[in-house]
């Protein structure tokens, strides 16, 4: 398995990574973790004539936070995100997330800007960013812009990221006291693209009631879906398990799964519905700090 | 068009002209005729070209030659001296953990970091550190066992039995 | 603990000697084939078909001739010229090297494209142009059976139907006659699926032809280089290769679990090439192909039957096969052997009336029926009478250890006539069933299982007790197209007391260099340390048939000790003359003879290998070397009882292994660290079918699951941590009384993890899962019956 001749381009900047973008067109990729670039230009299902490896631009690399927000530069790898004290102390769903992302070589690689701009409603990003509500920085010869995440995501493979675009950063509002979040997946083995996932993220107060939530679903629908409706049903109301039952129905009405050899339509749906349920119940138990 | 790169390889130096299509792999196996490391599938699944790049343990079939330029590379051969065993290739021989050999140097390569990041992992630790690496022969019970001597070796305390559990 | 005769430093049978072989691996220094390189080296890579039955209307191949670095673009018709466009199988069938007109199933060799580096051809391979006209597959082979299915082989003259043959065994009459009279009869259709090997290397050659020398060498993944050897010289004798002009080298091999055992198209190919180019020409699979075109195993659709009183005594079984062999019968299999030892399925239990019939079914799918961990379709046996067994105890209520209990061979009843005909040779199945069940804790958990259904929760408890046969074969029976199944030893020793031995016999992890070394160690008390063992080159080692099937410990292993017995006969006579007493008068012990009453006065076995050279008896030929070649006079029947631990999550179906026993009787143990060792292996390679492996077709015959993404090979994570532990009943054939132990596991555990999650599931009515048994198939029963 070995890719078809490309150029090989290497800028040292994002302005000249952006102005090789220009240039080539359609006929150039980004070139950032490649973890899922790579084995598909092995398989010829991809065959760029131009490959722009952005990771010699300096800057692109960091978590940090800056005014309530937490930011992360496109090039993280997963195995930092998976590491960081900051995302820790923040948002317990890394953890349970980056775990269940392929293996520790190729989160040693893989990207968190390339797993979002991939445009693919397999990988786990996504639904986890639609639940945190994170905010996508494109930049393109223009400068920057934001791009809430509930926009970014377009169709099949394709993304809110124009052509001569680059994604540079991502954006999550650090959350108030007495907020949680969970992540799970279910997968036929350690590494798999997910059966179905859902992504938790709540803000309670001390009556038990939901101020806050964002819902998103790995792998149930053509593109990253969020699950607003089972979000609404919670949102306001107490956390119960009438509540959450209704959640996780609506959720499980609202994707659209299709058969495969993970599992049946039916199947997805019914698993949705489980791990909406048992995700705002982990994720509720950590914003009470249980 | 050809690219010239440089990079370190087991700590020397070398200068290299590639395809940028070139795999890090086939480099190290074609080019620098490092044939310890190994190429078990297409698909990034099974973890037999692992290498470490820049201390981090990667799968070399899946890194282009050129994004090595400026980097160094470790691989099994780099990790110990001819007739001398560091602890964890230590740990596979004293508990049986290779049958084949072929997964051994990924799977080696790969521990090489879980243990410098954790280096007292428990047995579920070791079994998700090292779920990138497929093995077809041992089980991975034995690589388990394995882990945990080189472990204990490393720290200085003392290894458990490497005598078969076959009551 | 198991009691050794010799010292660690001798480390005979019984010692966990460190292995000999593991320095070259940890330290990369291993030589597999594709760290061959050879001067002037060409690299092959070939076009497959995107279809599954299609006729190939023109191959273009002159766009993959401008790529640069291509040297040649090899045909089907390229080869006919020199009639090597096909070739037989095993199973005396035929099978293309490359097609001169029709493709029979997606992902076949359509085309070669021959480069001077491995990229070039790569690209040569993608600018091959094929025009096929497709035609509508035949994929299901119940349909492939019927009457009005289209006739696939038409290249047979006179072939009316996709039929390859029929085969039984057992008293028909008897058994429908006791099958009518029974108080109760279970019938379980089941399928084991068609999974593949998948060992971490793939397949690969180099072939190294020397036009002067009129010499091909042959460096390839074979696990039987002798007849690989065998099997050129009658394929390509008409072009002037003739055996002593081939040498086959078998090198260091990634795993081969008997997916290195055929010849497989692109071997044949890389021959002719490097026959017309006088270049070596190297072969290196990728995954995929690995995957979706070399030799799959199982594809065996049974239904099985069992009649039995309500007191829990098995009176008969019965089971009718249908194997799906793809388009053509390329099983590795003893020749006269159809569905190889299938005929084992009687298993563990004491009856005497059984009746089987296989019929074997061309379709559109890859050819193969190799082991995957198997001696000869023993898993699918296996399968069938351990899950037939705990239906008739789920049947009449019966606990499935007790019926197994009620129902076992009896120890003294050895050797045994099976009502198929074997003559089981040794075992003990209620100790082994009884040490099974005292270290899983057989009776608490059964408590606890009770506690956890009143809360409604999922947990399962399945034992497996089956007995394996390996060791083919003896040679009345056993050959592979004519060559009898004996495997040979040569042992030299040399003057200073060190030794070599060679075998034909090829490891491919087993650890032969160590456990030949220890049977010699044993025989002859010269350190095992100072024995060197060799395999897999065709110019030094004797003649055998290879390594599968479990064979290497029964057959070459067997050989190895009587060939150093040989030697120690010979040992006795220097030692007599050395002594100046009479060979009567010489008692052995480990390393040395001594005379009788008078042991001081000894020579050890270095003196008298010494003297072998330096002074040996006149009229006695110098030297200290001996060759075997054994046939052995039954197979060995391993035994094993194995109990796993099932807990199911309800809501998803997901399930967990919570733990696994296994106890294994292989007989005489050489090297407990590696019986131990191949048994952790064999168990993951049991789960791996059990839980996870399938090659899934469309009705198309597009492979759905060609890559390791899909195709679910276990990591750490997926594999428990087996718990094992033996008993020894030895071989009382055997010169060591070894049974072979390398695929007992495979073989025995998918039954128990199946019946334990059958088990969990039994409250609700399920009776029977199909393997592998995925969440999603768990979800699936319990939705249908209701309960999610």
């Amino acid at each position: 398995m070995i890719p078809q001749s490309f150029q090989y381009e290497s800028p040292g900047t994002m302005a000249d990574a952006i102005a090789l973008l220009e240039k080539h067109g359609d006929e150039a990729k980004i070139l950032s973790g490649g973890h899922s670039l790579i084995p598909m230009m092995k398989l010829r299902f991809a065959t760029p004539e131009y490959l722009i490896d952005i990771n010699g631009i300096p800057g692109l690399s960091y978590i940090r936070e800056e005014k309530g927000t937490v930011k992360i530069g496109a090039l993280s790898r997963e195995a930092e995100i998976e590491h960081s004290d900051l995302l820790k102390k923040h948002f317990p769903i890394f953890a349970d997330v980056t775990k269940l992302i392929a293996d520790p070589q190729v989160r040693n690689r893989g990207t968190i800007g390339g797993n979002l701009a991939h445009g693919d409603a397999a990988n786990d990003h996504p639904a986890v960013m639609m639940a945190l509500q994170a905010t996508v920085i494109a930049t393109g010869s223009g400068g920057s812009r934001s791009i809430p995440i509930d926009e970014f995501f377009f169709g099949f493979y394709t993304t809110a990221l124009k052509q001569n675009e680059i994604l540079t950063e991502i954006q999550i509002p650090v959350p108030p006291a007495g907020t949680g979040s969970a992540y799970h997946k279910l997968e036929r083995k350690v590494g798999d693209y997910a059966t179905a996932g859902v992504a938790v993220q709540l803000t309670v107060d001390g009556k038990g009631v939901c101020k806050a939530i964002g819902i998103g679903l790995t792998n149930v629908n053509p593109i990253p879906l969020r699950a607003v409706r089972s979000e609404q049903a919670l949102l306001g109301k107490v956390i119960n398990s009438e509540n959450i039952a209704l959640a996780a129905q609506f959720a499980s009405e609202d994707c659209n799964p299709s058969a495969d050899l993970r599992g049946s339509e039916e199947y997805k749906r019914a698993m949705v519905a489980v791990l909406v349920k048992r995700m705002v119940l982990k994720a509720a138990e950590r914003a009470m700090g249980k | 068009m050809n690219k010239v790169i440089t990079v370190t390889v087991n700590g020397v130096q070398q200068v290299l002209e590639v395809e940028p299509r070139t795999l890090l792999v086939h480099m190290i196996r074609e080019i620098l005729n490092l044939t310890g490391t190994h190429i078990g599938c297409d698909t990034s699944s099974c973890g037999a070209c692992t290498i470490l790049l820049d201390g981090k343990s990667v799968k070399s079939c899946t890194i282009l030659a050129v994004q090595a330029n400026g980097k160094s590379i470790t691989t099994i051969e780099g990790i110990s001296t001819e007739g001398e065993l560091n602890p964890i290739q230590e740990g596979f021989k004293e508990n049986h953990g290779l049958h084949c050999g072929f997964c051994t140097p990924g799977m080696i390569m790969r521990i090489t970091e879980l243990l410098k990041d954790n280096p007292d992992p428990t047995e579920e630790e070791i079994r998700w550190g090292i779920s990138g690496n497929l093995c077809r022969c041992t089980g991975y019970n034995n690589i388990v066992k394995a882990v945990l001597y080189a472990s204990a070796k490393m720290r200085g305390v003392p290894t458990a039995s490497t005598e078969p559990e076959f009551v | 603990m198991i009691q050794c005769k010799t010292s660690k430093e001798i480390s005979g049978m019984g010692h966990s000697m460190k292995r000999k072989e593991d320095v070259r691996f940890l330290h990369g220094k291993g030589h597999y084939i594709d760290d061959l390189k050879l001067p002037g080296m060409l690299y092959m890579d070939i076009a497959r078909s995107p279809y599954a039955y299609a006729k190939i209307k023109n191959i273009d191949i002159s766009e993959a001739m401008k790529v640069p670095g291509v040297v040649a673009v090899v045909t089907g018709k390229d080869l006919e010229k020199y009639n090597l466009h096909w070739m037989p199988t095993l199973m005396s069938d035929t099978q293309m090297v490359l097609p001169t007109d029709t493709v029979m199933y997606q992902a076949q060799e359509v085309a070669a494209v021959i480069a001077t580096s491995r990229y070039a051809a790569r690209d040569g391979r993608e600018a091959v142009k094929v025009e096929y006209e497709v035609m509508k597959p035949v994929i299901d082979p119940f349909k492939a059976m019927h009457a009005d299915a289209p006739v696939l082989r038409t290249d047979k003259p006179g072939k009316k139907d996709n039929h390859i043959w029929h085969w039984e065994v057992g008293d028909k009459a008897k058994t429908e006659k006791v099958f009518k009279d029974a108080e109760v009869v279970v019938k379980q259709d089941m399928y084991i699926p068609r999974i593949h090997v998948s060992s971490i290397e793939t397949c690969g050659c180099v072939a190294d032809y020397d036009k002067v020398n009129n010499h091909l060498t042959m460096y390839m993944t074979t696990q039987a280089p002798h007849a690989i050897r065998t099997v050129i010289a009658l394929v390509a004798g008409h072009v002037g290769l003739s055996e002593e002009k081939i040498r086959v080298v078998s090198p260091d091999i990634g795993g081969g679990f008997g997916g290195k055992v055929p010849v497989y198209p692109g071997y044949v190919i890389a021959i002719a090439v490097s026959f017309l180019t006088g270049k070596p020409v190297k072969w290196i699979e990728d995954r995929s192909e690995n995957l979706q075109a070399d030799s799959f195993a199982r594809d065996y659709h049974i239904t099985a039957e069992l009649a039995g009183t309500r007191a829990g005594k098995i009176q008969a079984t019965r089971f009718k096969v249908l194997a799906d062999h793809g388009y053509t019968d390329a099983s590795a299999n003893p020749s006269k052997f159809h569905t190889g030892l299938f005929s084992i399925a009687t298993g563990s239990y004491d009856y005497d009336t059984a009746y089987m019939e296989a019929d074997a079914v061309y379709t559109n799918k890859p050819p193969g029926g190799v082991a995957y961990r198997c001696s000869f379709r023993v898993t699918e046996a296996v399968h069938a009478i351990e899950r037939i067994t705990d239906r008739f105890a789920f049947e009449i209520g019966m606990d499935p250890a007790r019926l197994r209990m009620k129902n076992f061979i009896k120890k003294e009843d050895f050797p045994w006539k099976s009502p198929t005909g074997w003559i089981y040779d040794s075992g003990d199945y209620h100790a082994g069933l009884k040490k099974a069940m005292e270290a899983i804790g057989y009776d608490a958990l059964r408590k606890e299982q009770i506690e956890k259904r009143k809360k409604g929760e999922l947990m399962g408890i399945g034992i497996s007790t089956f007995t394996e046969i390996v060791g083919a074969g003896p040679s009345k029976d056993f050959d592979i197209l004519g060559i009898k199944m004996f495997d040979s030893a040569e042992i030299r020793v040399h003057p200073t007391g060190k030794a070599i031995a060679r075998f034909g016999t090829k490891s491919q992890g087993q650890g032969h260099e160590t456990t030949y070394a220890q049977i010699i160690a044993e025989e002859l008390g010269i350190p095992a340390a100072n024995i060197q063992i060799e395999e897999g080159d065709t110019d030094t080692a004797p003649y055998g048939l290879g390594t599968y099937a479990s064979r290497s410990t029964p057959t070459a292993g067997a050989a190895a000790a009587v060939a150093a017995r040989k030697l120690r006969d010979k040992a006795r006579k220097i030692a007599a003359y050395l002594l100046e007493v009479s060979e009567d008068d010489l008692v052995w012990e480990t390393g040395k003879f001594y005379v009788k009453g008078a042991p001081e006065k000894s020579k050890t076995i270095q003196e008298i290998v010494f003297a072998a050279y330096t002074n040996h008896p006149q009229g006695m030929q110098a030297g200290f070397e001996a060759t075997h070649y054994y046939d052995p006079p039954n197979l060995t029947f391993p035994s094993g009882a194995y109990i796993c631990v099932v807990d199911i999550d309800k809501e998803t179906g997901a399930i967990h292994v919570r733990r696994f026993v296994a106890i294994d009787d292989c007989g005489h143990i050489i090297n407990p660290m590696i019986v131990q060792g191949q048994v952790h292996g064999g168990l993951t390679q049991g789960i791996a079918p059990a839980m996870y492996e399938e090659l899934i077709y469309d009705e198309d015959g597009n492979i759905l699951n060609g890559t390791l993404m899909d195709y679910l090979v276990p990591t750490a994570v997926e594999s428990p941590k087996w718990e094992t532990g033996h008993v020894v009943t030895p071989s009382p054939h055997h010169p060591i009384g070894a049974k072979g132990v390398g695929e007992s596991p495979t073989v025995g555990s998918p039954p128990a993890i199946v019946n334990a999650i059958v088990d969990a599931l039994s409250p609700y009515g399920i009776k029977h899962m199909d393997i592998p048994v995925t969440p999603f198939k768990v979800w699936k029963a319990l939705k249908e019956k209701g309960v999610v």
